[in-house]
């Protein structure tokens, strides 16, 4: 019978490991969002301050009740561009004071969106003043 | 009584619930970069500022327009996405300095001195129609083409690439070579 004696703090150190680097999903993504590739991308610098709008056709699950049509999710429901002003708002409460000015909205778009919504957004965002946005895309090789 | 030892503590089961926690931690976790293009919008325009537009000179401004069939025109050029970025190289350089190309501006950049720069926009504007993928290129595009004249003015005058610099100089070398990107209002191309 060999020895084990050790396996059991490579256990640990893998599940320290794990325990630093996680991050909880906190909101379940309802759309169907395939990012876009991009080569020049820049890293989000920190992820607490960056607020997520997810544009895409719902998933399969949900076609019955909202079709197929392009919808946007905010949070954990499916919104419509008027509701942006009072997420935003939310999202902006619940920051600390010297964060605000920082806050980031990282726009999650299926690569099959059209513009029009997406224009949309973006119109809605200046409005409310969130004016650092992110266009999140995939990593790509340079061609 | 002092003679007593203490009992050994039974640790068999510890590995076990590790590797519990570690299958918890293991499903749960996302480890997804969050990565992208980044870009700050303008400030919505108040009523009064709505009347004056701003005037800027016509060879100081590209029109990159991409249409609803995701078709791209850069000036009044039909282009394919891959011929942009150097379209847009030249148009932040204009190294003969044509007098169709944007002029220059000498300007004084603290810690390094004077350098004519560009005065050169680059308005973005697309369709109701255009697709984000065929969007999301030519934003891509257009970042690579600042990020090489940037690349290139590094290997100049520092002699190192970008990311190898200090924190001043990469800001020198983003006033020296501004990214002015416009996403312009929205409007219908193809509607006129």
């Amino acid at each position: 019978m060999p020895e084990l004696g050790t396996s059991s703090d490579i256990v640990f150190m893998f599940l320290f490991f794990f325990m630093v680097t996680t991050q909880m999903r906190s909101t379940e993504v309802k759309v169907k969002v395939k990012l876009p590739e991009a080569s020049e991308v820049a890293k989000l610098e920190r992820k607490d301050l960056a607020s997520y709008i997810y544009i895409g056709s719902p998933n399969a699950q949900y076609v019955n009740q909202f079709g197929t049509e392009t919808r946007i999710q905010l949070n954990d429901s499916f919104k419509t561009t008027n509701d942006i002003r009072d997420f935003i708002a939310a999202e902006r409460d619940a920051m600390s004071e010297a964060d605000r000015s920082l806050m980031q909205v990282s726009l999650k778009a299926d690569e099959d969106a059209r513009m029009g919504i997406i224009t949309d957004v973006k119109q809605e965002l200046r409005r409310c003043s969130a004016l650092k946005i992110m266009y999140a895309a995939r990593k790509a090789a340079v061609k | 009584m002092s003679s007593r030892k203490t009992p050994g503590l039974n640790t068999q089961s510890t590995a076990d619930i590790a590797f519990l926690l570690l299958c918890y931690f293991l499903m749960v976790s996302t480890m997804d970069q969050q990565s992208g293009l980044q870009r700050l919008l303008p400030p919505m325009p108040t009523e009064k500022q709505k009347t004056e537009d701003t005037k800027v000179n016509k060879r100081n401004i590209i029109i990159v327009r991409i249409n609803s069939s995701d078709r791209l025109f850069a000036g009044d050029q039909l282009l394919d996405v891959s011929q942009l970025k150097d379209k847009i190289k030249e148009f932040i350089t204009n190294p003969n300095d044509d007098p169709n190309l944007p002029e220059k501006e000498k300007k004084f950049i603290e810690g390094f001195g004077e350098y004519p720069v560009s005065k050169g926009i680059i308005s973005l504007q697309n369709d109701r129609g255009t697709s984000y993928n065929a969007y999301i290129a030519v934003q891509n595009e257009l970042v690579r083409a600042v990020n090489e004249v940037r690349a290139e003015f590094c290997k100049q005058h520092y002699g190192k690439p970008y990311q190898n610099l200090t924190e001043d100089q990469q800001k020198i070398v983003r006033e020296a070579i501004p990214q002015k990107i416009s996403e312009a209002e929205p409007k219908d191309v193809t509607k006129k």
